[in-house]
């Protein structure tokens, strides 16, 4: 009796491993990465991007707020693009806007805001472009919309009117 | 034109003395005082029709025949003659063609060679392979013929995707392909040898030099193709566990076990079923890989044209021989080993049994995080991606006993042994311990994991090294095969741990300086090449000690099909490697440099080519 179980218990296994790889052949495997959606901001300690400071990142974002993150860098010519839409939303003043200083050289960061303003309530310096990693950002400008620490949308590329309408909806 | 025709003809030829094949096969098997010559003859005739048709591939090629879809698909004028040839079988038909060629030299070789064995035996061979080769041919004349015509014809090709043409890679698959379908030769024969019940020392003795050659083939085809990912795709590593990869490495690993249980069964006649199971495991792996390459399962760099009716040929085809291998092995295999022989703890066969086990652990790792994604995927919609941390976490750890078995198996005598030298073996244990104590004092992470490590590592060294010099020892091929693995792992460590890294973005002119490193971006230069265009960049980069090296990256951008490719600049010396790769930044004039220090890269490659050395050294070895 035992003789015939094992034989046939390793074909049925292979069955399922059959039908599984059959399933897996229908399916398109056209993939796009997972947004990081719904997620949890991850920690990290920084610098304040004036004072030169250390601060965590506990202390940045609270909760029952609305942040919108976005990583900027002087050297971003797609920035420098982007920089009037995030000027206007800070004017509604209901989201607060938190920059992320990416891979920049201070004093020019300093003379680009100088520049064309300054729509961040505070900023963070990444040197070394390991925090935007953790965030699981592809490059300069990204935005996150946050609340409650959970990443709710994610914006790659610059900001445009119809991503401010969006962000302006979803904030409501 | 013409090539094409005679190409498909050929094939067709093939196909059909494949089935006459069972026929004669099945009239010789039951009058089997000598093996037919028919069969020799015609199996001889069906690697010739094969041979013509590859060949009339590879002219269509080097003529640039683009009545012929293949070549219109994966050729161009522009391309040099070499890479016109190896762009033959750098895509999804040529490659199949590739595999049928190897299956059908390889059956033919094994008639020829094979001697002393049953002539039932050499037949019942035949035949499982010939139904492996029927397989095939139905599967590239009916999903993926090698000779489609298009009308109109078209006057230039779309060209090889540029990331192909690297020498390394133009040889990497031919040999790949040994080892990969040398398997299948084992897999035929050892279902006919269960089949006839004669898996025996002397059928060990026969079959072991096949496993070697596949074992050998097998390991140098992934050397190459690591190499390639190395010098070519610039991501400055040598394994991504990228799961094209892992489906190379999951045959080999079963080969390898495969082979040091033919090892215990050639002298004690024990481990039968693991033998059996081991060729049937490493061939269906094989063409396992093949499956989850050509389907587009899997999405990975090295995927070929998406087409889910070639999957599902291969699927079924795939299980069909599984399910054909089972029955095979159920009906017919009497697992005798338990009654007649007990295993001393403290011997050959048992250490060689425990890392059996080991490795069929690290198979099941690389198994697991290969097709557990698509699993879940099927299973519930979700999309993981499985990465280095995964394998690294499960296997890195059950490497230091694996090491220290591997280090001290070897010593032990057969059946049952005392353990002799002990003061030598313990002295060097600690002599290891102290040394990468040493080494990793001023490091501070990890430290005892990595000490521990390390000095297993330097453990299985130093004893395979101690063994060169001693003369009573004569199992060369197995010292030098273990010493190479030694020094691989060895490589590996210390190449993950002394590595360093800059990534800055700079602009001609600029000047990058850390307290180490000091990266002058000199100039630009322009280049012209039949295929391409590049950027050349210059950088000079000095050290603290004020060594300076000149490096040359360059941005290619390919004209047939217009991609462009970096290409690192690599500077190898005995001990380190460094490595500069450049990227534009998207409508900047700054260049991201990614520069990396890295040591030991040039004694992985070496390593690798000990061990396959040592397999070589024990194919040759004369039996005494």
């Amino acid at each position: 009796m035992k003789n015939k179980i094992l034989p046939f218990s390793v074909i049925i296994i292979f069955g399922i491993i059959f039908f599984i790889f059959y399933k897996g052949l229908e399916d398109s495997k056209i993939y796009t990465p997972d947004f990081y959606t719904n997620k949890e901001i991850p920690e990290f300690n920084t610098k304040e991007f004036f004072s030169g400071e250390n601060m965590k990142s506990s202390s940045i974002f609270d909760l029952d707020k609305i942040y919108l993150l976005n990583i900027w860098s002087s050297w971003c010519v797609p920035c420098r693009q982007e920089h009037p839409f995030l000027m206007s939303l800070n004017t509604d003043n209901k989201v607060n806007i938190i920059g992320m200083n990416y891979k920049d050289n201070l004093k020019s960061g300093k003379k680009f805001l100088k520049e064309l303003g300054n729509p961040y309530k505070e900023i963070f310096i990444d040197l070394d472009g390991t925090i935007a990693i953790e965030w699981g950002a592809y490059g300069v400008p990204e935005s996150f919309l946050i609340y409650n620490n959970e990443i709710i949308k994610k914006y790659i590329g610059p900001l445009n009117q119809q991503s401010i309408d969006e962000i302006n909806l979803l904030i409501k | 034109m013409i090539f094409s025709l005679v190409g498909y003809y050929s094939l067709i030829l093939g196909l059909i003395i494949g089935l006459s094949l069972f026929y004669f096969s099945y009239k010789n098997f039951n009058n089997s005082n000598i093996l037919d010559t028919k069969i020799l003859s015609f199996t001889f005739l069906q690697l010739l029709f094969v041979l013509i048709s590859f060949l009339c591939l590879i002219f269509s090629f080097i003529f640039s025949d683009f009545s012929n879809e293949t070549v219109f698909n994966n050729s161009h004028t522009t391309k040099p003659l070499f890479y016109k040839i190896s762009g033959t079988w750098g895509n999804h038909e040529g490659s199949l063609l590739l595999w049928l060629l190897v299956l059908t030299l390889f059956i033919f070789l094994f008639l020829v060679k094979t001697k002393n064995q049953p002539i039932k035996y050499k037949i019942l061979t035949l035949v499982f392979q010939q139904i492996i080769i029927v397989g095939f041919f139905l599967f590239l004349i009916k999903t993926s013929n090698p000779f489609n015509y298009i009308f109109p014809i078209p006057s230039e090709g779309l060209g090889l995707n540029p990331i192909l043409q690297d020498p390394a890679l133009a040889i990497h698959p031919p040999i790949l392909y040994l080892g990969y379908v040398g398997s299948s030769i084992i897999f035929s024969s050892v279902l006919a040898a269960t089949s006839l019940k004669i898996i025996s020392t002397s059928w060990a003795s026969h079959i072991k030099k096949w496993i070697l050659i596949s074992w050998i083939f097998l390991t140098i085809g992934i050397l190459l193709g690591s190499i390639w990912a190395y010098y070519e795709l610039g991501w400055g590593g040598f394994w991504f566990w990228d799961p094209v990869e892992n489906v190379s490495l999951m045959p080999w690993l079963a080969l390898t076990t495969l082979l040091h249980c033919i090892l215990v069964l050639e002298k004690k006649s024990i481990l039968t079923s693991w033998v059996i199971i081991l060729s049937i495991a490493t061939f269906t792996l094989s063409m396992c890989g093949t499956f989850l390459v050509r389907s587009g399962i899997l999405n990975s760099v090295h995927t070929f044209a998406n087409d889910p009716e070639r999957g599902l040929f291969i699927l079924v085809f795939l299980f069909i021989l599984i399910l054909l291998s089972i029955l095979i092995f159920f009906f017919f295999h009497k697992d005798n080993d338990r009654k007649s022989y007990n295993f001393f703890w403290l011997s050959k066969e048992t250490s060689i049994l425990i890392n059996n086990w080991f490795m069929m652990y690290f198979l099941s790792v690389v198994l697991i995080g290969t097709i557990y994604p698509i699993f879940l995927d099927v299973i519930s919609s979700q999309k993981i991606s499985v990465g280095p941390p995964f394998y690294h976490k499960l296997m890195i750890p059950f490497l230091i006993p694996f090491l220290f078995m591997m280090a001290i198996g070897p010593k032990l005598k057969w059946i049952k042994s005392q353990l002799e030298d002990k003061i030598y073996l313990i002295s060097f244990l600690i002599i290891s311990i102290i040394l990468a104590f040493l080494v990793l004092k001023n490091f501070n992470q990890n430290i005892l994991i990595n000490t521990i490590l390390i000095s297993s590592a330097l453990y299985l060294f130093f004893i395979t090294m101690r063994d060169f010099f001693v003369k009573k020892y004569k199992n060369i091929s197995q010292n030098i095969a273990h010493f190479g693995f030694s020094l691989l792992i060895l490589s590996i460590l210390f190449n993950n741990l002394f590595a360093s890294e800059i990534i800055t973005n700079l602009k001609v002119g600029e000047t990058f300086e850390n307290s180490k490193t000091k990266i002058v971006f000199e100039s630009v230069d322009q280049k012209t090449e039949q295929n391409y265009n590049a950027i050349i960049a210059n950088f000079s980069i000095s050290n603290s000690n004020g060594e300076e090296d000149r490096f040359s990256p360059e941005l290619r951008i390919y004209n047939q099909p217009v991609i462009a490719t970096s290409e690192a600049d690599i500077k190898t010396t005995l001990m380190t490697d460094k490595f500069i790769v450049i990227n534009l930044v998207q409508n900047q004039d700054f260049f991201n440099v990614r520069y990396q220090v890295k040591p030991f890269m040039l004694w992985i490659w070496l390593s690798v080519i000990l061990i396959s050395f040592g397999g070589i050294v024990s194919f040759l070895k004369k039996r005494s």
